[in-house]
């Protein structure tokens, strides 16, 4: 019983931690634009398409793919900001919703119809075995993937903290107008935002393919996973949707394992819609 | 947009006369099965987006679930008919009782979330209750329901030679909803509505119970996508989780409205007009590998309008030219990049 | 002469933070008071607290003899007392006078009544040429008119004017201090925050001064005005005549 219950939260914890790295993109698009990315799932499926199609075409593994995802996705971002977002960043709720909702189906259809809704995936990635400590079983590729994922955020943490356009990131998300005032650049600081939150998106796709199945339809799923995850944690907040993204992590574990596998997504709908009616602001949020 | 300033051109007798003409009209026109299928599908659609347009057009409050309710109105209508007989207008009426109750709640515990919140939990919500039909047995669990085939009639709601009938409850069901929301737009509510979608704060300060407003709204909402979802059943005669609790149909609510203008009474359905007829008909000539095509052409339709023309095709006849979220707030000074979130 | 509002002890907490400190006073029928002290002083959360944006910490808000402490603000309204805000908000989709027209349906019973009486209001606020100008398109000084018109549609009997003055020239802030007077003289009550003090002394029949959450003044304006105390809670000693 022990064993199993390690199993069922390690997997959570595992789970979480990529989910953290998802929330996290989200988390700072939300905290220093004020805007709801709801493209943010689509993105993570463009990234794991990306990790296929560089693996099918030039073998190369997601892994080694990531920085090169990284780099894409930061780029497309910055792109989409300017093209996309930056038009409507003084427009009413409805319109910024609407943009980047629209902006979703564009892409997870685009997919579906480039791509078809077939599942594929990484048939030989570079990790497939499996560690074992003791009664725990470890798939190399997801402890892998994790791994990277809590280094990205932390490394994210720290830039946010010590450097001096992380202090100005989180200078804007307290009061853009105040910040401006005091002479930042409030506008490249929107598309560092954006670009720095796609590119997040983007590199946790890339790293899921190494072991997840890819499909259009992840995005969406993705996104509600993540949106739960910045919920609880605090929309805004970094280490708000670090702890959000293991608890939606823990919460997906448990509740697969309590109700079964088909009612897992209720039970982590579930948990989002309780912490907000608990604490609409989330566990630490502004 | 201009609520209790819109024209009353609209309504005046000409218009009424030829809209009632075009409405008795064509159905008999339409021979095709098809383009009758169309037709109901506008119709059909068109409600949904009046609906929509109550709750997200006048009271700003953006629902990208609203699906639950039609799948609420088709599910009950239909295991009422297959469990105990029940005539599917009664069960329509239940249904419309059952959303009611549903929304209520859904009201109660979300409309404390602000904008953004907000959506996100509507869509929470669509995805739980279609996850628990999907995984309820007793409701047909994946594999949906098939409404049982009998006499056709008016009383039993089922026509099974012709789709005039349909076409006709349609229209119907579309002229009362267009005449709910005209109310709506000229009464105490519809001013309240669209204060409480600008600014929550100050609705409170000038008298207005915020939290009943926004109830009411979501109740007037709920039974009409109820109404249109017990209509859907009985007019394919089969439902499912995906189809009744259809999340590319809730976006298409959405949609509709936006295109059409939000907050305006014809808005939801000249959007319908526009969608319809294109969807439909790009569904049936690429089939099924076109599922995606019409959808990227919906949201490539969101996104170009959310940022030139907010006000949808609506604002473009009333007012002539696009506005831009510049000149919302040009001329009020207070530049923060705090959305008004409700 | 009847007291509308009484303001007893009433405090604010924001998480160990003071902002309104025991402050008391009232407000007696059709008296016109204003309300000043430097920045941070607590002026807009005391307002967000008598008109139950806020429920007080401790302390109570008496409103023509009814406690209505922690009530919302739409309760509130409709007892009598509204406010305005400092940063306006028209309701930008509708027109002056639709938005006058939400003001009135506080108290009118149909449409056409409220709009009826919305006219009458827009008449004496000097926007009867405009009313059915789409208030997007309105210049901030007639923002502020209209913001004041709708609040004084909803006949209350205590009007609360947050810095209304802000940002107008001076012929502008004479017009708006006509219009204040043209109120008053209707019958009803007026708290007004203000930075601008050669305004508020020949307008105002008493002062009330906060300084970091406290009241340290209260009474004739010239007189406290002078007062020491108040006089040294401004910065360098001086007052300013300007906001």
């Amino acid at each position: 019983m022990i064993e199993t219950l390690g199993q069922v939260l390690t997997n959570g914890i595992l789970m979480g931690l990529i989910y953290s790295l998802v929330a996290i993109g989200l988390t700072l698009i939300w905290g220093v634009m004020d805007l709801a990315n709801f493209a943010h799932g689509e993105f993570l499926m463009l990234g794991m398409y990306l990790a296929y199609w560089t693996y099918s075409l030039l073998h190369i593994d997601p892994l080694f793919a990531a920085p090169l995802a990284a780099a894409i996705f930061f780029l497309l971002g910055l792109v989409v900001y300017r093209v996309v977002v930056k038009p409507v960043m003084k427009s009413s709720a409805l319109s910024r919703i609407l943009v980047t909702f629209g902006l979703g189906v564009i892409l997870s259809n685009l997919a579906l119809f480039l791509w078809t809704p077939n599942f594929r995936s990484v048939q030989k990635p570079l990790l497939e075995g499996t560690m074992v400590i003791g009664f725990l079983r470890l798939p190399s590729g997801k402890l892998v993937v994790s791994l990277i994922s809590l280094g990205v955020s932390l490394a994210l943490y720290f830039f946010l903290l010590k450097t001096r356009t992380g202090r100005a990131l989180r200078a804007v998300a307290m009061d853009a107008d105040a910040a401006a005032l005091v002479g930042v650049n409030v506008e490249k600081l929107f598309a560092l935002a954006f670009g720095l939150g796609i590119g997040c998106a983007g590199l946790a796709g890339c790293l899921l393919a190494e072991f997840n199945y890819v499909a259009p339809t992840v995005g969406s799923v993705f996104s509600l996973l993540a949106f739960a995850a910045v919920a609880l944690g605090g929309f805004g907040s970094i280490p708000g949707a670090v702890i959000g993204g293991l608890l939606i992590g823990l919460g997906e574990a448990f509740g697969g394992f309590l109700a079964g596998p088909a009612y897992k997504y209720v039970v982590v709908y579930g948990i989002y819609l309780l912490v907000l009616f608990v604490r609409p602001k989330g566990l630490m949020g502004w | 947009m201009v609520g209790g300033s819109y024209k009353p051109r609209m309504l005046t007798p000409v218009l009424i006369a030829t809209g009632a003409a075009i409405a008795l009209g064509l159905p008999l026109v339409l021979k095709a099965p098809f383009s009758l299928h169309v037709l109901i599908m506008f119709c059909v659609y068109g409600v949904l987006g009046e609906a929509w347009n109550i709750l997200g057009g006048y009271a700003g409050q953006i629902s990208l679930g609203h699906t639950v309710f039609f799948g609420i109105g088709a599910y009950t209508s239909t295991v009422l008919l297959l469990t105990r007989g029940v005539s599917p207008w009664i069960g329509m009426v239940v249904g419309i009782v059952v959303s009611i109750v549903a929304s209520l709640a859904i009201g109660s515990l979300c409309f404390r979330l602000n904008g953004k919140y907000f959506v996100i939990a509507t869509i929470a919500v669509l995805q739980i209750v279609q996850t628990l039909v999907t995984c309820a047995q007793s409701l047909g669990g994946a594999s949906g329901l098939s409404v049982p085939v009998r006499n056709e009639s008016l009383a039993s709601f089922q026509f099974n030679s012709s789709k005039v009938p349909y076409a006709y409850i349609a229209i119907l069901m579309l002229a009362v909803a267009v005449f709910v929301v005209a109310r709506l737009d000229r009464s105490r509510s519809g001013y309240y509505f669209r204060v409480i979608r600008e600014s929550k704060e100050v609705a409170e300060s000038l008298g207005i119970n915020t939290v009943v407003y926004k109830l009411y709204a979501i109740v007037l909402s709920a039974a009409l996508a109820s109404a249109a979802g017990t209509f859907y059943a009985q007019y394919v005669l089969f439902i499912d989780p995906n189809s009744a609790f259809s999340y590319p149909m809730a976006i298409k609510m959405c949609l509709l409205a936006v295109l059409g203008g939000v907050g305006t009474v014809w808005g939801p359905v000249v959007g319908a007009l526009i969608l319809i007829p294109l969807s439909e008909i790009s569904r049936a000539y690429i089939g099924g590998g076109g599922q995606g095509i019409d959808l990227i052409i919906y949201g490539l339709l969101m996104t170009l309008i959310a940022i030139y023309r907010p006000d949808g095709i609506a604002g473009l006849i009333i007012r002539g030219r696009p506005k831009t979220g510049g000149e919302r707030r040009a001329t009020l000074g207070h530049g923060s990049t705090s959305s008004g979130s409700n | 002469m009847g007291t509308v509002l009484r303001l007893q002890e009433v405090t604010k907490r924001f998480s160990g933070l003071l902002v309104n400190d025991h402050v008391s006073f009232s407000i007696d029928e059709n008296e016109l008071v204003g309300l000043i002290g430097p920045n941070g002083a607590g002026k807009t959360t005391l307002f967000n607290c008598i008109s139950g944006y806020y429920a007080p910490s401790e302390g109570r808000v008496v409103f023509n003899e009814t406690d209505i402490t922690g009530w919302a603000p739409n309760a509130v309204c409709h007892l009598g007392l509204v406010r305005t805000f400092q940063v306006v908000r028209p309701i930008k989709q509708m027109t002056v006078l639709e938005n006058v027209m939400i003001g009135s349906l506080c108290r009118a019973a149909s449409i056409d009544m409220a709009r009826q009486s919305a006219l009458g209001v827009l008449e004496e606020c000097g926007l009867i040429d405009k009313r059915d100008m789409l208030a997007s398109s309105l210049t901030l000084v007639d923002c502020k008119r209209l913001e004041i018109a709708r609040a004084w549609a909803t006949k209350p009997r205590l009007l609360l004017l947050d810095e209304v003055m802000a940002g107008l020239t001076q012929v502008e802030m004479q017009a708006a201090v006509a219009l204040v007077r043209r109120i008053k003289a209707t019958g009803v009550a007026l708290l007004i925050v203000e930075h601008v003090m050669e305004i508020l002394v020949p307008l105002v029949d008493r002062m009330v001064v906060l300084d970091q959450g406290r009241k340290i003044a209260e009474g004739n304006p010239k007189a406290v005005l002078s007062d020491p105390y108040v006089i040294s809670a401004y910065l360098g000693g001086e007052l300013h005549a300007g906001s």
